[in-house]
């Protein structure tokens, strides 16, 4: 039927043909239509899901970091709203020249170079992909109108408010803070970081770092739809941001403002005022001080390398806790109580202070050639006799294990660290014989063998001691209070955003030691003569004080040429101190000469007695 | 030489009237169905494509099929067996429009593919493929008697691959196959030998395992690198989100998200938000399953199943071998077409450039898609009027 080329009727070959064709077309219809049941059907709920995670981005709201405020609720650190030149990632010129151009352009208004720009911002793309990133942090409101006004030149260039760290006092207070910065990858992993996110800036020192959980804040979010260009069209929904907690420190702003306005202009030293009870802070500084606004946005290297130059005094460095110093005769204090305690001696007990004690050929003399007589502990306190205590030195030296003085030392809290809320803290040293045996095997000692003469000039706070003025107060505080070792703290609690109370911040006594109270009494007794009698070392400073005061002086010899270190360590009110105040001059001298009268001006801050902040009364006591 | 020996059929019946009668409603009503879904799922899924313009796509196609309709009905009414003695010139106004790309071309996205047109881009080697199934149907039905000559089956391969060769040249892969899938069938259909086809068969297995394969490793480039990532893609679809498989994952993204009822026109987010590429042409399949999920996918293959389903029924039905070829040819067409981009959308075969039929966007497209239909059309109404002759001679009988 082929052959003419017509078909009225459908041949057994082409009829199979075509079945075969439609069997073909049937087959491919099924698989179509199984896959089709498989995808929408059975995957349908996963693919949903994967359509919405190419969609939906998360857009990080910072949330403003908590306030820190002092004991009356004035603030201590804020935060200012500044304006942050940023680049959005999805509107940049895609790579190339445009972008060069972009960033060379950038570079010119914003001072820096393209070569940098493109690496933060690679590097914080890298980190968060769809937030923008950061090119300069605060910039200056001209700046910010000329981007706005010429935004056709600068495409992808945002400006955005972000919070940055105020401090309103500037630097009064400025060790006591620490810094906020990027939280880095390590930091990430740690779970005292847990919650922050890449990008975010976190305590990184001081107490920012150690109440940073409560600082913190939590970040909010908006929730956007973007395109598959990753252009942004629309909103989904926003979570508030939430402000950190506001953080209260037992500082007292007026306190800690004399404090370091008495140490004055140009001096390097340092100062604490704790609570002898419970170890809060009052004040506590270090001077030179320095601005720490500077660090409220990147700090410049000029500047860091300025503030750490140890030519300019290391404003940085927070010498209440970061320097250790021999203590001068403010060590006598810890020599008194080792006595007494350890049986070398009792209160009366009588001592011959002919003016200088001959040890074996070496002549240990008074300072200034003093001859006080037979005296007893509180006198010795009182006039600062060394014979008394080189004396006392020598017997601790040869009893028992030899060791009595440098046991309460490091019972008092001298040698060790503290454990204040605040970094790098120096744990000092209390020089013992197993010390100098260890440091002359890895030569670093000079040589010579533990002796007598050692534990003489420990005795009186020379020689190698190495202690700094916060661990004299908890040592001080500890033999006031009656054998309570504070843990010395900043913070006082945890508030919400108007003063109301969220967490009272713990303050627990590190340990215990047993004085006896008429031991202790002595002591304090004797440190108040110091003050208060005629012939005592602090006596004419102190004199017409409203508030009865108990305190030593020290100086520490320094020896090279350099110049006397000055102490002066307070107790107040006598007889049941609330407060110790110490003070250190690096070269200030006698201690009646610089330090006293700083601890004046601060304890006249501290009780509130008027016009006596500013009154420097020099004392005339020429005792180490 | 190739003139029919055979007087043209019905040359004692009259011309089908005009309008509806005498046509196939089945594959008209599948045909119009296909074009009124391809408007509605682009009125959705690119009212944002052209920036103030949301109605661009939509009016166009609308216009195409308007205009591709009339090409339908004016091509039902013409007796296709006429066109069986130009195949010479039909086939040298294939090769010659296909070469012409070469030289006029506008080239897009790497290929040059068309020619720029005052109202559209004519895509001559869409036009091609309804040419190639005309001529090659009439030189085949000249040498019926000989089909289990080697040569002649040589000649008829040899007849579709140089046209083919010139398309993948452009290069547009997958229209190059549509060429040798209809060669394919008309020969099947035409009775070649079974030993001839299992014998092409193999041929082409070896050259695909050549030029994807064996090229490569030696170092000659048959196939672009863009060509062998789109083919093997399917494979392994996640292996590199920028490339390929980028287009594949999300398309496949797409039609899962749809679920049984889809995600209605706003909720489909891959189409709205361009994480589906080309969602108005090579993807529109994922655009429906996307949009109207299980059920409108299903629906849409009920139309091309009817539609495939009256082309084979039209195949039987035809009064001479030349309308059976041809509307083997188209049916072998449509079914290529349909199989591979439906397939490719949904991961089961490789990415080619291959539209959808009447469904995705674009002027050539639908106005072949039309025309093959508009011929399928002509041998149902020459069948149907040679029946009624004849019913005509019996009873005067």
């Amino acid at each position: 039927m082929y052959l003419d080329n017509r078909r009225p009727t459908i041949t057994p070959a082409l009829a199979f043909r075509v079945a075969v064709l439609g069997g073909i077309a049937f087959l491919m219809f099924s698989v179509i239509f199984f896959r089709l049941w498989y995808l929408q059907v059975l995957s349908g709920d996963r693919y949903v899901a994967e359509a919405n995670d190419n969609r939906v981005r998360d857009i990080k709201v910072q949330a403003p970091r908590g306030q820190v405020v002092d004991r009356e609720g004035r603030s201590l650190v804020d935060n200012r709203t500044a304006l942050a030149v940023k680049v959005t990632p999805a509107e940049l010129p895609k790579g190339g020249p445009a972008q060069d151009d972009l960033y060379e352009r950038l570079g010119d208004i914003l001072r820096r170079s393209a070569r940098r720009i493109r690496k933060d911002v690679n590097e914080q793309l890298a980190a968060v992909p769809f937030s923008a990133a950061t090119v300069k942090q605060d910039v200056d409101l001209p700046l910010v109108q000329y981007l706005l006004e010429n935004g056709d030149d600068f495409p992808g260039v945002t400006v955005e408010r972000v919070f940055l760290r105020r401090y309103p006092h500037d630097e009064v207070g400025a060790h006591l803070f620490g810094t906020v910065g990027e939280v880095t990858k390590e930091q990430l992993d740690e779970e005292d970081y847990s919650g922050a996110e890449m990008g975010d800036r976190v305590g990184q020192s001081g107490v920012e770092a150690n109440y940073d959980r409560y600082l913190r804040g939590r970040n909010g979010a908006t929730r956007v739809q973007v395109d598959a260009m990753g252009t942004l069209t629309g909103s989904l929904s926003a979570k508030q941001p939430r402000a950190g907690r506001q953080l209260r420190l037992g500082v007292d702003l007026d306190v800690q403002r004399t404090a370091q306005q008495a140490l004055g202009e140009g001096r390097r030293g340092a100062f604490v005022v704790m609570d002898v009870k419970d170890g809060e802070i009052r004040a506590l500084g270090s001077a030179p001080s320095f601005d720490p606004n500077l660090f409220a946005k990147s700090i410049k290297q000029s500047d860091y390398d300025r503030l750490s130059d140890p030519l300019n005094g290391n404003p940085l460095s927070n010498r209440a806790i970061q320097s250790v110093y021999p203590t001068g005769s403010t060590f006598k204090l810890i020599t008194a109580t080792a006595g007494l305690e350890g049986g070398l001696i009792d209160p009366e007990t009588p001592i011959s202070d002919p003016g200088s004690l001959n040890v074996g050929g070496t002549v240990f003399k008074n300072a200034g050639g003093a001859v006080n007589g037979v005296i007893a502990l509180r006198q010795a306190l009182s006039v600062s006799s060394d014979v008394f205590f080189y004396k006392l030195g020598l017997e601790a030296n040869g009893a028992g294990d030899g060791l009595g003085i440098q046991r309460w030392a490091r019972r008092l809290g001298v040698g060790r660290r503290t454990g204040i809320d605040l970094p790098n803290e120096l744990p000092g040293l209390v020089p013992s014989p197993k010390w100098r045996a260890k440091a002359n095997r890895e030569g670093i000692g000079d040589g010579r063998p533990w002796s007598a003469g050692d534990n003489i000039n420990l005795s009186v706070g020379q020689g190698d001691l190495q202690a700094n003025p916060l661990q004299m107060a908890v040592a001080y505080a500890a033999v006031a209070n009656g054998g309570r070792v504070v843990s010395p703290h900043l913070g006082n609690r945890i508030e919400d955003a108007d003063g109301r109370v969220l967490q009272e911040l713990p303050s627990r006594a590190r340990r215990r030691v047993d004085i006896e109270p008429e031991h202790r009494d002595a002591i304090l007794e004797g440190l108040r003569s110091a003050a208060s009698e005629s012939g005592g070392t602090s006596a004419d400073v102190f004199k017409d004080f409203p508030i009865p005061i108990a305190g030593k002086t020290g100086t520490a010899e320094k020896g090279l040429g350099r110049p006397d270190q000055s102490w002066y360590i307070a107790l107040a009110p006598y007889p049941n101190p609330r407060y110790v105040v110490a003070v250190t001059d690096e070269a200030g001298g006698f201690g009646a000469e610089t330090a006293a009268p700083a601890a004046r001006r601060i304890l006249a801050s501290l009780f509130d007695v008027r016009g006596q902040e500013k009154k420097v009364v020099k004392g005339d006591s020429r005792t180490f | 030489m190739y003139a029919s020996p055979v007087q043209q059929a019905g040359s004692d019946v009259r011309a089908p009237r005009p309008g509806l009668a005498g046509l196939d409603l089945a594959l008209l009503a599948a045909a119009l169905g296909l074009i009124a879904v391809s408007v509605y799922t682009l009125t959705m899924a690119t009212q944002d494509d052209v920036p103030g313009s949301p109605l661009y796509y939509v009016v166009r196609q609308a216009i195409y099929g308007v205009v591709g309709v009339g090409l339908m009905l004016a091509v039902a009414r013409f007796d296709v067996s006429r066109l069986r003695e130009h195949q010479r010139i039909i086939y040298a106004a294939m090769v010659s429009l296909i070469a012409l790309v070469f030289v006029f071309g506008v080239a897009a996205r790497g290929s040059k593919r068309w020619i720029e047109l005052p109202f559209f881009r004519f895509q001559p080697s869409e036009l091609g493929k309804v040419l190639l199934i005309l001529a090659l149907s009439a030189f085949v039905v000249d040498r019926v008697r000989r089909l289990g000559d080697r040569e002649v089956t040589a000649r008829i391969v040899l007849l579709a691959l140089f046209p083919a060769l010139l398309v993948v040249a452009q290069p547009d892969l997958g229209s190059g196959l549509v060429y040798l899938a209809i060669a394919a069938v008309v020969m099947f259909v035409a009775g070649t030998k079974w030993t001839h086809l299992a014998t092409l068969g193999g041929l082409a297995t070896a050259s695909v395992v050549i030029a994807l394969l064996v090229a490569p490793a030696v170092g000659v480039e048959v196939l672009k690198p863009y060509q062998v990532d789109r083919l093997t893609a399917f494979v392994n679809p996640t292996e590199d989100p920028q490339k390929q498989g980028y287009q594949l994952r999300q398309s496949i993204t797409a039609i899962g998200a749809g679920q049984k009822l889809g995600r209605g026109p706003e909720g489909a987010t891959q189409t709205r938000l361009d994480f589906l590429p080309e969602h108005h042409t090579d993807f529109v399949f994922s655009v429906v399953g996307e949009q109207f999920g299980f059920l409108g996918a299903a629906l849409v293959l009920s139309l091309y199943a009817l539609l495939l389903w009256r082309a084979l029924l039209i195949l039987t039905s035809a009064k001479n071998l030349y309308g059976a070829l041809v509307a083997g040819g188209i049916t072998a067409m449509l079914m290529f077409q349909v199989f591979v981009n439906v397939g490719m959308t949904i991961g089961i075969m490789p990415i080619t450039g291959v539209p959808l039929p009447l469904m995705s966007y674009g002027g050539s497209s639908v106005f072949v898609t039309f025309l093959a239909i508009g011929l399928l059309q002509s041998v149902h109404a020459q069948a149907r009027a040679t029946e009624l002759a004849k019913a005509r001679e019996l009873a005067a009988a």
